[in-house]
């Protein structure tokens, strides 16, 4: 029993609707915004603590008797997940306030923004939170709506056209999941993840299997995992600077956050080891050819998310405590350094005035700050030591070479080219944009560079960009109690700490 | 418990046609294909919840004549889901149709520039071609 447990979800949606009655004070606006999300923050601080120290918590909520109603849990792993989106969002929003003040809300109807993005908080935790399929299935929708309205925002041209190829996409994915839901209700009698994960063993071998390709099928198309990334690259770009960031920061991390959880408490006996390894090494590989063929940062970006999820699944699949550990520490820093990077997008938008490398140029003269706010992300997410992504790799390589076996080895092999890659990838953008003579913005007051920056760079975006760099720079500098926590959490999705916990005080059929 | 098997096949019917629809390039077609294929979900649920009873309401029937309440309870939400997501798709067809004249889903214009680059084997103009000579200045011709 534990009442913290709903707040995560409740708090943005109270923040919503005020926002909403306070469509016409964009100020009042902001500060209800923040504040909610601050309320988030320390909420799942505190159950990050809880599930730490106390064990597993849970909340069936509405008074039913147990067993009956919707169960909440928050064990390691999704407190921690909870956690670091909660921080990514609330720098996220800090960042869209300084745009705000800046651009006067000219094109997009702002009022509409702080409400859907607040929903769209609410529904990631939702999704971290849900202790059955269904309300997961409810988070995954509450989020999906909320991008939506995000992704076609203004209902400009190019964002209609990327918002008709994602919301098809997410429909077929949604319906999939609904009907995995009602063949798994039709075949076990309940949908919540602890019971089912003591009724699905009992169920003959192919039913299960099926049942287990339905539910990676529907997540790996939420997650972007090849073969079905194609809609990703394609609908993540046209959207604004924080939009995008929070979409690559968290939403394909709700799907492979998903498809830890199904593969390990619902199927526990049956790993796909196999299958997720060549797909894993599959998505590493085209993703990040794909990013280096492109010349724009949006795109290339959005290449690279696609192709350091097959990492997240590289830890998935091998089934083993230090994989696991390893793909949620990556998993992490991932969803921090993603979203940073495309803050940092957004302002080079501003500087330079586009973000294709056909354009810009030169930006470090213009800007140095605006260099610094990029090289560090970028190296972090090539990997270069000691940065967070430099750990999470080590740890998947080590977990990869105790498995030891063949493919296991050819999917280290696969990780540490794309790494090389992944840098080719963010050295084009920086010697392409960073490097050279400045080409579209004449610095024209050489003397006072320091206030022409200012006015380049709103402090407002600049700080929350840098607040978002410190915090990937925390994982790096407390990397050894952070890998020590994500081991543990790893330990416990293995054991059966999570099953019971849940079940504690449920009279068995 | 005993499926009943028609309303399996209605639903695997209706779940066919759904996805064939949803293929298709107009908004508007897929949209029925959206709603057809939501239709076939919610049979599929009844068919989950086994055979039909009585209304579950507590003190009104014996608990084993009830039908299962749980189901019933999914489709509801996966009506309510699937009325906002039609709605949404109709407006986001007729603004497609306001600002292109058709409301076809169409092909990513960048993607398209890369492929035709590609075919042309061309390079983009953010191309660097850099040479390492021996005598340690790097030449970069653009």
């Amino acid at each position: 029993m534990n009442n913290l447990l709903p707040l995560p979800i409740l708090l943005p949606m109270l923040g919503a609707a005020l926002n909403l009655i306070l469509s016409h004070r964009p100020r009042a606006q902001r500060v209800v915004s923040i504040v909610s999300l601050l309320g988030v923050v320390i909420v799942a601080g505190t159950l990050m603590w809880q599930s730490y120290h106390r064990g597993v918590q849970t909340l069936w909520v509405g008074a039913w008797p147990r067993g009956m109603g919707i169960a909440l849990v928050a064990d390691g792993v999704s407190s921690l997940m909870l956690t670091v989106a909660a921080l990514v969002t609330l720098g996220v929003l800090i960042y869209s306030t300084g745009q705000d003040a800046e651009e006067v809300r000219r094109a997009t109807p702002v009022s509409i923004f702080h409400p859907t993005f607040l929903l769209l908080c609410a529904g990631v935790s939702n999704a971290f939170l849900a202790g059955d399929l269904f309300n997961l299935f409810v988070g995954f929708e509450i989020l999906l709506f909320a991008s939506y309205v995000l992704l076609t925002m203004g209902g400009t041209g190019s964002r209609i056209r990327a918002g008709s190829i994602y919301v098809v996409v997410n429909l077929l994915s949604s319906n999939l999941f609904l009907v995995g839901i009602a063949n798994i209700y039709a075949a076990t009698g309940t949908v919540n993840l602890a019971q089912l994960s003591q009724r699905l063993p009992l169920l003959p071998d192919n039913v299960q299997a099926g049942l287990q390709f339905l539910l990676l099928i529907v997540f790996s198309l939420k997650a972007a995992v090849f073969p079905l990334q194609a809609w990703l690259p394609d609908s993540y770009p046209t959207a604004p600077a924080p939009v995008t960031a929070v979409f690559a920061g968290l939403l394909t991390k709700v799907g492979v956050y998903a498809i830890m959880r199904t593969q390990t408490v619902l199927f526990p006996g049956r790993p796909l080891t196999d299958l997720l390894l060549w797909v894993a090494l599959a998505t590493m590989i085209v993703g990040i050819l794909g990013a280096i063929a492109q010349s724009e940062i949006k795109r290339l970006l959005s290449f690279t998310l696609v192709s350091h999820i097959g990492y997240m699944i590289f830890g998935v699949a091998l089934a083993t405590i230090s994989g696991m550990a390893a793909a949620i520490f990556y998993t992490v820093h991932h969803i921090t350094i993603q979203a940073t990077l495309f803050l940092v997008a957004g302002l080079i938008r501003r500087v330079g005035g586009s973000t294709s490398l056909e354009r810009i140029q030169g930006l470090a003269k213009v800007s140095p700050l605006l260099g610094a706010l990029f090289l560090v992300p970028a190296m972090n997410l090539a990997g270069i030591p000691p940065f967070s992504g430099f750990i999470g790799k080590l740890g998947l390589l080590t977990a990869g070479a105790e498995t030891g076996t063949p493919l296991a080895w050819a999917v280290v092999a696969g990780s540490v080219v794309t790494s090389l890659l992944t840098l080719y990838a963010v050295a084009k953008v920086w010697n392409r944009g960073f490097w050279g003579e400045p080409q579209i913005v004449e610095v024209e007051d050489d003397d006072e560079p320091d206030e022409h920056e200012g006015k380049l760079l709103p402090p407002v975006m600049v700080g929350a960009a840098i607040g978002l760099i410190c915090l990937s720079l925390a994982f790096t500098v407390f990397a050894g109690p952070l890998y020590a926590y994500c081991t543990l959490a790893a330990e416990h999705m293995f054991g059966p700490q999570y099953v019971q916990a849940v079940l504690n005080g449920v009279p068995t059929p | 418990m005993i499926p009943n098997l028609t309303l399996a096949i209605v639903a695997g019917v209706l779940i066919a046609c759904g996805v064939y629809l949803i293929t298709e390039r107009s908004l508007s077609r897929i949209l029925v294909g959206v709603a057809v294929m939501s239709n076939g979900i919610n049979l599929l649920f009844l068919v989950a919840a086994g055979p039909a009873g009585m209304p579950a309401i507590i003190g009104m029937f014996p608990a084993d004549q009830m039908s299962d309440p749980l189901p019933q309870a999914m489709v509801l939400t996966a009506i309510v889901i699937t009325m906002a997501v039609s709605a949404f798709v109709i407006t986001m067809a007729y603004r497609s149709f306001q600002l292109n004249g058709h409301d076809e889903v169409s092909d990513d214009v960048e993607d398209a520039r890369i492929r035709a680059l590609a075919e042309r084997d061309d390079v983009s103009a953010s191309f660097e071609e850099i040479r390492f000579s021996d005598t340690g200045d790097d030449v970069v011709s653009e």
